[in-house]
């Protein structure tokens, strides 16, 4: 049996994978679930044709990031699975139904014809709200911690629902929504995507009125996030933190009443990326907040050694042709409608 | 008012049933995936339109098959720790890699080369796009492998200790992945997906000859489907009876539930039909057919056949669905083989596709391959109770705390989201199946999406016949 435990810090790297592998699902599935959540705004049957062609390749990869979080933290930290899942058990099983209601909607909707496939639209906008407001739930419970006896879960089932929790999956909503957003507004032209930018420039206020809301919020909340970002000389280091997003979004501002097609898309997954580091200092180094960290959590070094082998190899693999295919796809959604 | 009803229970209940609608479309899409894939290359090695038809046809169903295949399958990757948290806990490290490596070895390969297969017609050379489904075919065979060897680690686990703290610890990765009963419950997996597919295809095949629709498709739909049933059912049968053999010697309990036998005992009798009785400790009503059993099972008329009283009453899986799942599982194998002797016969006398009884048979036979897929997971899974990890970790400690009223409702939530959507996917994929394939070009290739100028101009240079 190999380990290399002795000479690599293992969970430290898994951890980096994992947060990894969560921050590649909330970018990529982020935009198409935005795409979902604006569906029924959008101005024609022909623009909703179009959104849904400018993701329709990509869905189920982007899904798999997801499968990957859940597989990866079960083989990486069985027992921060074991907490968590419990813990979230009602907000996780509405995302996946959530999930699945959009899921089969890319399909169904280009086979259904007349008032069914209207059916189909309700199902993927419904679907990918329910499933990103979930998601922003589970993201607002952990952040509050988890009660957690010996090796399980020791709270209640309703102990995830609260307003924070509920702002946070409502901040999601407004996130997710300006990621779909900048998406079409870089892959369609002409009516579609005008609508897409001026959809974004109302999405931008909410997004930025969130943003403020839960980051002080939480510190205001806990007293241990409060020391460490506002003490000295934490401040000092993570002050750019702050002032980079501002420049994020300023930009953002400006290069949307530009009418720029590309870097509003890419300037949100800054954003989003600033939020999630900022997510990520505030929580470490718990994988259970505020009870079990990353070390307490790990799998047992030889199989965290074994899946290290793998992955040093799969995932370069997996991004080189998830970006072949991202470049197979590329350029502007057509005019003419879809099958 | 909920805090009576048995977590463990409900829990079980919730995973059959979400597994249950989630391996119909796996089983599925294997043998489909492989299907689609002879059908491409025999397109573009005889470049006749009438496969690419047949293909383009079939890949819409692959399309709704796969798309609902991963929205339950994305359900299942959570509910290990939903609600089976300590068997998550405990079990983590040995069966978490498993897990992963399908993720990362086959789930990545098929979501992004199915966008390929589906849109990319216009976008890619032909070769690339033959390597996409081809691809996407090994990609689900490859999940497969992990699946089942995380399944047949569950049923005989090997390769690993169980530490001070209660935790099990890898000892050897070869023999975790390669556990004694993995081999065979692939094959015979991979083999059943391969026929669950052969019977499904060669009923829409025989529905279009029966009613003269699509002549040629059908011909060659029907054709290949029995291509499959008529050396394919055979080999599942010997598949089967290895595995069997390897049940017995690992997991007898379950052998001795399948054939209903309580007494230990030399010469023992088949018993084709019967009522096994837990509590009377007897299966009753039997029809049996003298010393068959031990003839199956030892290879020897005489041969020793343990029964069920070996074990103690808390060992026991539930006998009577064992036994009769077993039996429809073995029974729906049975047609499928007549049906490749048959098929053989008729095909001999030049009459393979005029036969209009054969063609009614193989309408029937449709469902036959998931039916006996479903049978044969509950005689292995159903078989494996009271434990969860075989002789190791009883069922009944392994789940999560959790409130049952909570399993409970989130199993109605699925039962009725499940129907709705899965029968919704039923609904489109009978359409499909209605409208045929087409003859002339359509725009699924295309999906609306503009040929970028670099590979459009490749594509014209080329001459762009197949686009």
């Amino acid at each position: 049996m190999f380990n290399l435990g002795g000479v690599l810090d293992l969970p430290m790297i898994w951890f980096a994978l994992i947060v990894t592998a969560v921050f590649l699902y909330v970018l990529l599935d982020g935009f198409d679930l935005g795409v979902g959540i604006l569906f029924p705004f959008a101005p024609s049957d022909e623009c909703r044709d179009r959104m849904m062609s400018s993701i329709a390749p990509f869905w189920d990869g982007n899904e798999t990031w997801l499968v990957l979080g859940g597989g990866g933290l079960f083989a990486a930290f069985p027992l921060a699975y074991a907490i968590l899942m419990p813990a979230l058990y009602i907000p996780i099983i509405l995302m996946l139904l959530g999930l699945i209601f959009r899921g089969v909607a890319f399909e169904f909707r280009f086979k259904a014809a007349g008032r069914s496939r209207r059916l189909w639209d309700l199902s993927f906008h419904f679907g990918s709200l329910a499933a990103t407001f979930m998601q922003g739930v589970v993201l607002g419970a952990f952040v509050q911690g988890v009660k957690v006896e010996g090796r399980s879960f020791a709270g209640g089932p309703f102990d995830w629902l609260n307003a924070f929790s509920i702002m946070v999956g409502i901040a999601l909503v407004f996130g997710y929504s300006l990621l779909g957003a900048t998406w079409v507004n870089m892959k369609t032209e002409e009516k579609t995507q005008e609508w897409a930018r001026k959809s974004a420039l109302y999405l931008f206020g909410f997004v930025a009125l969130f943003m403020a809301l839960v980051s002080l919020s939480m510190p205001l909340m806990n007293k241990d996030i409060r020391a460490l970002w506002f003490s000295m000389p934490n401040l000092l280091y993570l002050s750019p933190m702050p002032v980079l997003s501002l420049l994020l979004l300023l930009t953002l501002w400006r290069d949307l009443r530009a009418g720029r097609e590309y870097r509003p898309f890419l300037l949100t997954l800054g954003i989003f990326l600033m939020n999630y580091i900022g997510l990520g200092i505030s929580m470490w180094p718990y994988l259970v907040p505020f009870s079990v960290t990353f070390r307490q959590a790990a799998a047992a070094p030889e199989s965290q050694s074994l899946m290290l082998v793998g992955t040093v190899f799969l995932l370069p693999l997996i991004l080189a042709y998830t970006g072949y295919c991202y470049y197979i796809f590329r350029g502007k959604v057509a005019h003419e409608p879809t099958y | 008012m909920f805090d009576n009803l048995d977590p463990t229970f409900l829990g079980r209940v919730q995973f059959a049933f979400t597994v249950a609608f989630h391996i119909l479309f796996p089983a599925f899409t294997i043998g489909l995936a492989s299907w689609l894939a002879v059908l491409e290359w025999r397109w573009r090695r005889t470049g006749n339109e009438v496969y690419k038809e047949v293909y383009r046809m079939w890949v819409k169903i692959f399309a709704v098959s796969f798309g609902m295949g991963v929205v339950s399958g994305v359900v299942m990757s959570y509910q290990f720790g939903t609600n089976w948290a300590v068997f998550s806990d405990k079990v983590g490290s040995v069966l978490g890699p498993l897990l992963g490596f399908e993720v990362l070895t086959a789930f990545f390969l098929e979501a992004s080369f199915l966008g390929i297969m589906l849109f990319g017609w216009n976008r890619v050379s032909p070769k690339m796009h033959f390597a996409s489904t081809l691809i996407v075919a090994v990609g689900t065979v490859i999940s497969a492998f992990w699946i089942l060897s995380a399944n047949s680690w569950m049923q005989t686990p090997a390769g690993f200790r169980i530490g001070a703290d209660g935790l099990y610890y890898p000892t050897d990765w070869l023999d975790i992945m390669f556990n004694p009963s993995f081999p065979y419950r692939f094959v015979h997996m991979v083999t059943a997906a391969y026929l669950t597919t052969a019977f499904f295809v060669a009923g829409v095949g025989a529905y279009y000859l029966r009613r003269g629709r699509h002549e040629r498709h059908a011909r060659v739909i029907f054709g290949m489907a029995m291509i499959m049933a008529i050396f394919v059912a055979p080999a599942q049968l010997l598949f089967g009876d290895l595995h069997g053999l390897n049940t017995l010697e690992h997991q007898p309990a379950k052998v001795s539930a399948m054939e209903g036998i309580w007494e230990t005992e030399r010469g023992a009798a088949l018993r084709l039909f019967g009522w096994p009785d837990q509590k009377a400790e007897e299966t009753k009503f039997a029809v049996s057919i003298p010393k068959l059993s031990s003839l199956i099972l030892t290879h020897d008329l005489d041969g020793e056949v343990k029964g069920l009283k070996e074990w103690p009453r808390a060992d026991r899986p539930p006998v009577a669905w064992v036994f009769w799942t077993f039996r429809v599982m073995v029974g729906l194998g049975v047609l499928m083989i007549l049906t490749g002797i048959f098929g053989l016969i008729l095909f001999l006398r030049k009459r393979l596709f005029t036969t209009p009884w054969f063609q009614y048979w193989c309408m029937a036979l449709a469902p036959s391959g998931f039916l006996a897929v479903l049978a044969g997971w509950c005689v292995t899974e159903i078989g494996r109770q009271p434990f969860i990890v075989y002789n190791v970790l009883r069922t009944a400690e392994a789940g999560s705390p959790v409130p049952g009223g909570q399993i409970a409702f989130s199993l109605l939530a699925f039962v009725l989201t499940y129907f709705f959507i899965f029968g919704a996917g039923s609904y489109y994929i009978g359409r499909l199946i209605a409208r045929g394939p087409d003859t002339q070009e359509d725009g699924y290739g295309a999906h609306g999406i503009q040929k970028p100028p670099i590979v459009a101009d490749l594509v014209s240079t080329r001459g762009g016949k197949h686009v």
